[in-house]
């Protein structure tokens, strides 16, 4: 083996790593692992672009915060300012890892404020997410014009839904185009866990049965899963890790939930020009379960803000 | 030291050109996929990767009863029409965009709250000789309550 070929050897294997790296970290989600072949010669371009073909993007898409408000006003609950994290602990997030869950709580509770039409907590709240956007470096999330248009159309609902739509989008895109997958991951969570907890403590368990809300609550079960797999892409950061335990602490209860749905039979319907997802579900949830999960939200939330 | 130059170039170049990529699909998802939600609100979340010829993308979400949705699908004018299927858990095809003549948007509704796979492709143009087009494919989901 002579000189040359050592050299090349080793930069080969560093092309390897360098494409696996970058492979790994530029899709939101996690993948399936690349099939990366160290006795594969890699100095051609084909076996690169190869490699490129054989990777396999996979989005795991958690309802977003505003989704997640929507969700929680269409099953006609109530807005309850004392639910929301205060804007006062803005300053105790200093961590990535806390600002990060806590631009998520932030999104979600200034999504809640402007679906309630709460005019002066939205941009109190719109100021507390871009604190900790601009804490995490994300340039460009929430800049003071789009705070600006929001005072000026304050009383247009429509124009507001879609400030608070962008300035997500401008994070979570910003995290993903630039390597920070875990991040994004972590923000998510933080908006998934703060819909859960507003809507679990809205509960009124006096009207348990038939409850709207406690419908949508048990349909996040069907969520629970992908938060995990989202979180497993990134598997192996400590903030990571001690996010997935916490979430299988929830996938426990959840799994104490029956969802039993029949075959799904599309079906077009001209009058809408949509197709209707038809089927039937069946769903249990007793009283002394949802306690115990509202319990456990209340839990990892109090964590989150604290 | 010159092959080290040489061998490296590449790579570095490959890297730094597939974040710039990565980072233009942004833009690209804002300009060609959002304007396809008009009339509903988009939810926010950003899904949107850089696809060559050939290769596929998953997207796991769960739908709810209560919504209207429409999704918009959009691949970079250098691509073929991009294929999606849309399947339920049981892998039963609910919806292909192929019956549509590759139509980028699809509304739908559910009568009860499912979790649903977007299978996404960009199929081969099948250019002998040729290599494989390269381009970002933008996912993006709106709602509005149902009525």
């Amino acid at each position: 083996m002579n000189r040359q070929f050592r050299i090349s050897s080793g930069i080969g294997i560093a092309i390897v790593f360098i494409l696996g790296m970058f492979l790994f970290t530029c899709c939101k989600g996690g993948r399936k692992a690349p099939e990366v072949n160290l006795e594969v010669d890699i100095s051609g371009k084909e076996a690169v672009i190869q490699d490129i073909k054989q990777a396999e993007k996979i989005f795991q898409a958690l309802p977003s915060p505003l989704e997640s408000a929507m969700l929680i006003k269409s099953a006609g609950a109530r807005f309850e300012e004392k639910l929301l994290n205060p804007v006062s602990n803005v300053n105790k997030y200093i961590t990535n890892k806390s600002m990060a869950l806590n631009l998520g709580v932030y999104t979600c509770n200034l999504s809640f404020a402007s679906l309630y039409e709460q005019t002066q907590l939205l941009i109190d709240y719109m100021n507390a997410a871009k604190k900790m956007a601009d804490g995490l470096g994300i340039l460009k999330a929430i800049e003071q014009e789009d705070i600006d248009r929001l005072e000026e159309n304050i009383n247009n609902s429509e124009v507001i839904m879609d400030i608070v739509s962008q300035t997500f989008m401008n994070s979570n895109s910003y995290l993903e185009d630039n390597g920070q997958p875990a991040t994004a991951a972590i923000v998510l969570t933080g908006g998934w866990i703060e819909g859960l907890y507003i809507s679990t403590q809205l509960v009124d368990m006096n009207d348990f049965e038939g409850n709207k809300l406690v419908g949508r609550i048990i349909d996040q079960k069907l969520s629970v899963d992908i938060l995990l797999r989202l979180l497993d892409g990134s598997k192996g950061i400590a903030a990571v890790d001690e996010l997935m335990a916490e979430v299988e602490k929830l996938k426990k209860v959840f799994d104490k939930i029956r969802i039993d749905t029949s075959a799904v039979k599309p079906e077009y319907d001209p009058d809408s020009e949509s197709t209707v997802l038809k089927s039937e579900v069946q769903t249990d949830m007793t009283p002394a379960v949802f306690m115990e999960l509202s319990a456990v939200v209340k839990e990892i939330r109090n964590s989150f803000v604290i | 030291m010159k092959t080290v130059r040489i061998i490296l170039l590449p790579v570095i170049l490959l890297v730094v050109f597939g974040v710039s990529a990565s980072a233009q699909c942004k833009a690209f998802a804002r300009k060609e996929c959002l304007p396809n939600l008009a009339g509903y609100t988009h939810d926010g979340n950003y899904h949107a990767a850089v696809l060559v010829e050939g290769e596929e993308a998953e997207l796991y979400k769960t739908f709810y009863s209560d919504m209207n949705y429409r999704v918009s699908i959009v691949g970079d004018e250098k691509l073929p029409d991009i294929e999606f299927r849309v399947l339920d858990s049981n892998k039963n095809v609910l919806y292909t965009n192929r019956d549509k003549n590759y139509s980028s948007t699809w509304d739908f509704k559910l009568e009860s709250s499912q979790q649903l796979k977007f299978l996404i492709r960009v199929p081969s143009a099948g250019r002998a000789g040729q290599t494989p087009s390269r381009g970002c494919v933008a996912i993006m989901f709106g709602f509005r309550l149902k009525k």
